[in-house]
């Protein structure tokens, strides 16, 4: 038998366990990428089925119906109303929560009425006894017109059932479960003779929905059957109800609860969740311990990541032959790998408890409670999302600010989000803690050097806060206000969907920052080695001459050569250009270099500084950081990261537009070049202006 | 004075009346907010907003001004 390949579409609402369902048939055989154009997230997955069948089953974005009200839904319609797309489902899989099923199948008898063979996937079957909850699977196969699998994804029950069901999809009945066309038979009947050949759901969601449709003229079905906003909407009012008329019949018979046996934990949960009081309590105490727990636990490993790489390094100046090639490799590209990989620890703690948070349902109540409060600063309860993920990525952040439906508050978090501290910052500010904050405990239990980095993410936060209200007083927008946000029941996080979200997240994030961090190490380098003119090409004989009345062991007579030459390599000749403009800051000429090579992508800065203090150091032994420590400036002989510089540093970092990628996200999902520019000119124009006033009040 | 979700209490249940549809979201619909449908407040969120209701078994949060819009007989008082 030859091998077959098929293209199963798994669809449904958001919280009935879609992702684990896909995490359960495609294990890590995961692809993620984006649709073309958008930044919407494509997860394509591989599975091997019964019977030599093999399936690309392809995870699309939750979304309650099939009435686009985002770009995550209209890439869901789009592709089931284009035929020619490659993705084009041969069978589709409706997954629902059993606690849901109501609701979750409002979308389930839209896709019938596409007549794309569809399974129904009832997941979270193991909380059926829990609830009181049974079901009568042979009616409701027969009224919904499909075959049923009861699956359980947290406990992998039920995957080999829904396996064999694919592989046999072409048995499942096309035809639609409802006729939806008699809450105006007139109108429908007439849109049916005029384009005969066209399924009438597909002729009617090409009516009311923004989308795509390759084959027909859009314009020629509007202007022919259009009729005003509020008419279309009254029928997709009254499509709704019949859509629920027939699903409450249908579970009347098929579904039985005795609410006796239901338990009340979620109400017992929500009510100290969400209390006016110990609500908040636990939601700061959640954050705290994120935020502590991420900079004591990943020390450990950083600190090993780099002193590997420094011993990497000296290893490799050692072992290889000398010469510039070995150079590049030991000074360039092995630091710069290094300045990549020491984030690791840090992001994946990040991206773990956000994970851990949203999967739990948790999330959902600090958008409950939020929402007050952050609509008095012109933001959305829905902001607090992307406010905490931003602490681990900006561009996710702006992304996930999707599901906010007002315009204006969205626009606004669009703009604040990037002050929250992500973790593109951290290995700056892990590196200028250490060096400027004494490792002390106060109170006997805090950290200095934790409260330090606490005090900074909530220097973030307060920030982000403050410029929204600003930006909600001076942004002249109306916009209606709809805010509805589902509240899932409570689930233990699963660990294989947290673990493989840690890390295609974290991977994702280390190869795209890793290539840019990559080659702007090796151009540093480049830079740094050569230089023109004589300064630079003669420095041993300058060097003998400055010196030719006292007597230099080789030590410090190489050491003096080395600062001659990169004073007077192309990157020093640069970095003393700017000096004047940050000097007032307290960075030197090095640190400029830094801020120049960083300005597309903030975690370059330590990678850089690396590269700087390693070119010509024949003591690659040591650490980034105690290179850094030993930094003296040459005239004072004062250290160059001390505290007012260090402070300084640290603020700068915090408010400036540094990142390429944030500016790029901005623009793609406002869809103008205005908020990107004003981004950054406000953001930049802040850091240089705090660093300023900081240094001059510290040192 | 006709009552509104705005006006029950917390732990009250009450039937859906009406609602003028341009002012209530489509996706709030779908979610089974349709008259004829059982709404019970659960929470209200601290400084009085939003409010989190079971429309119809499903649990979602709405603001004030939107569930101003919604009409509603009570049936049962928490008492």
């Amino acid at each position: 038998m030859s091998v077959q390949n098929i293209n199963v579409a798994l669809i449904g609402n958001p919280n009935t366990g879609k992702t684990s369902v896909f995490n359960q048939l495609t294990g890590l055989n995961q692809q993620v990428g984006n649709y073309p154009g958008i930044t919407v997230e494509k997860k394509i997955g591989f599975c091997k089925l019964p019977h030599n069948v093999k399936a690309n089953i392809l995870d699309l974005p939750g979304t309650y119906s099939l009435n686009a009200s985002s770009m995550d839904e209209s890439v869901v319609i789009e592709l089931l109303l284009n035929k020619n797309d490659k993705l084009y489902p041969d069978v589709a899989v409706v997954v629902t929560d059993v606690e849901n099923l109501k609701r979750n199948l409002l979308i389930y008898t839209q896709i019938k009425d596409l007549e794309i063979p569809t399974i129904l996937v009832i997941n979270m079957s193991d909380r059926m006894v829990s609830k009181g909850i049974s079901l009568d699977i042979p009616l409701l196969e027969e009224k919904l017109k499909t075959k049923i699998a009861l699956v359980s994804s947290r406990k992998g029950l039920g995957i080999d059932e829904l396996k064999e069901l694919i592989v046999s999809y072409k048995t499942i009945p096309h035809e639609p479960c409802l006729n939806a066309s008699v809450i105006d038979p007139e109108y429908f009947e007439k849109l049916q003779h005029a384009f005969p050949n066209q399924l009438m759901y597909k002729l009617w969601l090409v009516i009311t929905q923004d989308v795509n449709f390759s084959n027909l003229d859009r314009n020629e079905i509007r202007n022919t059957f259009t009729k005003s906003h509020s008419e279309l909407k009254r029928l997709q009012q009254k499509e709704t109800i019949k859509r629920y008329q027939f699903i409450n019949d249908v579970l009347k018979e098929g579904l039985k609860v005795d609410t006796a046996a239901a338990t009340d934990f979620r109400a017992k949960l929500d009510r100290i969740l969400t209390h006016k009081f110990w609500g908040y309590i636990i939601f700061l105490g959640i954050l705290f311990i994120i935020f502590q727990s991420i900079f004591s636990w990943s020390t450990i490993p950083m600190d090993f990541i780099d002193s590997t790489f420094a011993s990497l390094s000296s290893w490799t100046a050692k072992e290889l032959p000398s010469g510039i090639l070995t150079d590049l490799l030991s000074q360039g590209i092995i630091p710069g790998i290094g300045g990549v990989i020491i984030f690791i620890p840090q992001i994946a703690f990040l991206f773990l408890f956000i994970s851990i948070l949203e999967e739990s349902g948790y999330m959902s109540r600090v958008v409950f409670l939020m929402d007050k409060i952050m609509r008095k600063f012109g933001l959305s309860g829905k902001s607090v999302v992307p406010l905490i993920s931003g602490t681990a990525c900006a561009i996710p952040a702006i992304m996930a600010t999707r599901n906010i439906e007002n315009w204006k508050e969205r626009l606004i978090t669009i703009l604040v989000t990037p002050f929250t501290t992500c973790s593109a910052r951290l290995p700056v500010y892990a590196i200028m803690i250490s060096l400027v904050i004494p490792n002390k405990r106060v109170l006997g239990f805090l950290n200095l050097q934790g409260l330090s980095l606490m005090l900074l993410y909530l220097l973030g936060f307060v920030t982000a806060i403050i410029s929204a209200y600003i930006l909600n007083k001076v942004l002249k927008l109306d916009s209606k206000t709809y805010f509805v946000v589902e509240m899932p029941s409570y689930k233990l996080p699963l660990f294989k969907n947290v673990g493989i979200n840690v890390v295609e997240k974290t991977k994702a994030f280390v190869l795209g920052a890793g290539k840019i961090i990559l080659a702007i190490s090796v151009i540093l380098w480049f830079l740094a080695s050569f230089g023109p003119g004589k300064e630079f090409n003669d420095a041993e004989n300058i060097v003998k001459e400055r010196f030719a009345n006292t007597t230099l062991n080789e030590i410090q007579f190489e050491n003096e050569v080395a600062s001659q030459k990169i004073e007077n390599s192309y990157i020093g000749i640069m970095g003393k250009a700017i000096e004047p403009v940050i000097s007032p800051l307290g960075y030197d000429w090095k640190i400029g270099i830094a801020i120049i090579s960083s300005f597309a992508a903030r975690e370059v800065l330590v990678g850089t500084l690396a590269t700087i203090y390693s070119v010509g150091d024949s003591d690659n032994e040591s650490t980034i950081k105690s290179k850094m420590q030993k930094e003296v400036n040459p005239e004072t002989g004062e250290k160059i990261f001390n505290f007012a510089s260090g402070i300084s540093l640290l603020l700068f970092y915090a408010f400036a537009m540094q990142c390429a990628s944030t500016l790029a996200i901005t623009k793609k999902e406002t869809n103008s070049w205005k908020w990107p520019v004003m981004q950054l000119f406000f953001m930049s124009g802040l850091a240089y202006i705090t660093a300023l006033l900081a240094y001059q009040f510290l040192k | 004075m006709q009552n509104t979700i705005h006006t029950l209490k917390k732990g009250d249940k009450a039937i859906i009346k009406d609602f003028d549809i341009d002012l209530i979201p489509l996706k709030l619909l779908e979610m089974g907010c349709l008259p004829g449908s059982l709404v019970e407040l659960l929470q209200i969120a601290p400084f009085g907003d939003p409010l989190y209701l079971d429309i119809n078994g499903s649990h979602v949060a709405i603001r004030v001004e939107t569930a101003r819009e919604i009409e509603v007989e009570l049936i049962l008082n928490n008492l």
